[in-house]
């Protein structure tokens, strides 16, 4: 196996590009070195992307956050104003792990380990993050939910990365909140989550939502149906009734260890409506 | 392949490495440095045996790679006491009885003094979320955690 350690984005994808064999992108490297370690994947090549600028950095961008694919956990939780804009994007990245993997996993590696269940992922999809993706043919922005696509896949070319993302500008009266359901308080991973951004009106009532599931399909979903509810004209017990059955709706979920179907279903439900419970609280509060 | 040649700090003093690009950063710590205090538990980042800090980042020397560590400063057990005189926390471990076996008492040490680093007063909880990443299966936890706010109190004055 070679490692490489290039200091830009070109380089980076010219060696992805042009390696036959096996080839994958380490960033913090938590899932990635597991997999070796449990013969999962066999790479001849990694590229390791830490030493290239952009996807080490945070900075304010169109009046929102551009947060590089390699930022920790950790440094997540330290940068400041990122919680309190987007508390329930960074709440995800923080559930990932231990305080060990926190100072090393990544937003950008959640994102591409290509598991349904991933934490940060519904958080990203919520707060209507995009990937900027960069590859042979140049840069593309893509939205966060149409990265994955099931179990290990994504819709990433040969060659392409991701680089960063961007969470937008969050809009007056917007909360967000991920939350996920684990048999324990600590070091789990997620039966389901589930991420809910919403904006309230100066009356206070929700004018957009975005609601996404991990952990119940494929791969984690925007549920459309679960946010056109929450703009309904009904008292609020009312709405979280029918977001709780949008939920559930859109739930296709497995059987494995961590929970049955049925089960996956109605803690979707659960989820969705203790999420949106949140959300409303941080968008008056905001 | 050649092996990459790679120069970090450890405990304060510069060191310089040959390793393969599998080998992980535990590997070279034991194996390349002779540092055998750091343990190999799980070798998948869920026990915490291997606990060191990287540029005064907790992190697992089993998930990292040796030559992620090129220009790095890594922190390992063998660098807490000073000299002969024992770390208040390795002090206070000893004191509560906060080990049996041993195994992962250097990892414990390692996260529960990057702990009080950032949090010197912490709560219960605080101690508790913080090391959940360092498994123990001899001692049940509750002299782990008693010694490390022990150690806190301590290190303050209290």
């Amino acid at each position: 196996m070679r490692y490489e350690a290039p200091n830009t984005l070109d380089q980076a994808v010219a060696l992805l590009a042009a390696e036959l064999g096996e080839a994958r992108v380490l960033a913090g490297g938590t899932d990635l070195l597991v997999q070796m370690r449990t013969d999962v994947i066999d790479p001849v090549l990694l590229v390791d992307i830490k030493g290239i600028a952009e996807t080490r950095q945070i900075r304010e961008e169109a009046g929102g956050f551009r947060i590089g694919a390699a930022v920790t956990g950790a440094e997540l939780k330290e940068y400041p104003r990122l919680g309190s804009v987007w508390p329930g994007v960074v709440e995800a990245a923080n559930l990932i792990g231990s305080t060990q993997i926190q100072g090393r996993a990544t937003m950008g590696g959640n994102l591409c380990n290509g598991s349904p269940a991933a934490d940060s992922v519904p958080a990203l999809i919520a707060a209507g993050a995009r990937a900027s993706i960069v590859g042979p043919q140049g840069r593309r922005d893509v939205a966060v939910e149409d990265v994955m696509l099931a179990p290990r896949k994504l819709s990433l070319a040969k060659g392409e990365i991701v680089a960063s993302f961007l969470l937008p500008a969050k809009p007056p009266r917007t909360g967000d909140a991920y939350l996920r359901f684990i048999p324990r308080t600590e070091m789990d991973i997620a039966v389901v989550g589930c991420g809910i951004c919403l904006t309230l009106d100066a009356r206070g009532a929700c004018t957009a939502a975005r609601v996404s599931l991990g952990a119940v399909a494929e791969r984690p979903l925007l549920v459309a149906e679960a946010a056109r509810v929450l703009t309904g004209n009904e008292a609020l017990p009312v709405l979280l009734q029918k977001l709780d059955a949008a939920a559930r709706a859109a739930c296709r979920p497995i059987d494995d260890k961590r929970g049955t179907k049925d089960y996956r279903i109605k803690v979707a439900g659960v989820l969705a409506r203790r999420a949106a419970q949140i959300a409303y609280q941080r968008a008056r509060e905001s | 392949m050649a092996k990459h040649h790679i120069a970090a700090v450890v405990n304060g003093d510069p060191v310089e490495f040959l390793c393969e690009p599998g080998d992980t950063l535990l590997d070279v710590l034991r194996d390349a440095l002779g540092l055998t205090g750091t343990k190999e538990g799980c070798s998948t980042g869920d026990c915490g045996a291997c606990s060191v800090t990287v540029d005064g980042r907790l992190v697992c020397a089993c998930l990292m790679l040796g030559v992620e560590a090129a220009g790095t400063s890594i922190g390992t057990i063998e660098g807490m006491a000073n000299g002969e005189e024992l770390h208040p926390l390795q002090r206070k471990f000893l004191e509560h009885a906060a080990l049996q076996c041993g195994i992962c008492t250097p990892g414990f040490l390692v996260a529960a003094k990057s702990l009080l680093e950032r949090s010197p007063d912490p709560t219960e909880t605080e101690v508790r979320y913080w090391l959940a990443g360092n498994l123990c299966r001899c001692t049940g936890y509750d002299k782990i955690v008693r010694a490390v706010l022990d150690a806190a109190a301590e290190m303050r004055g209290a």
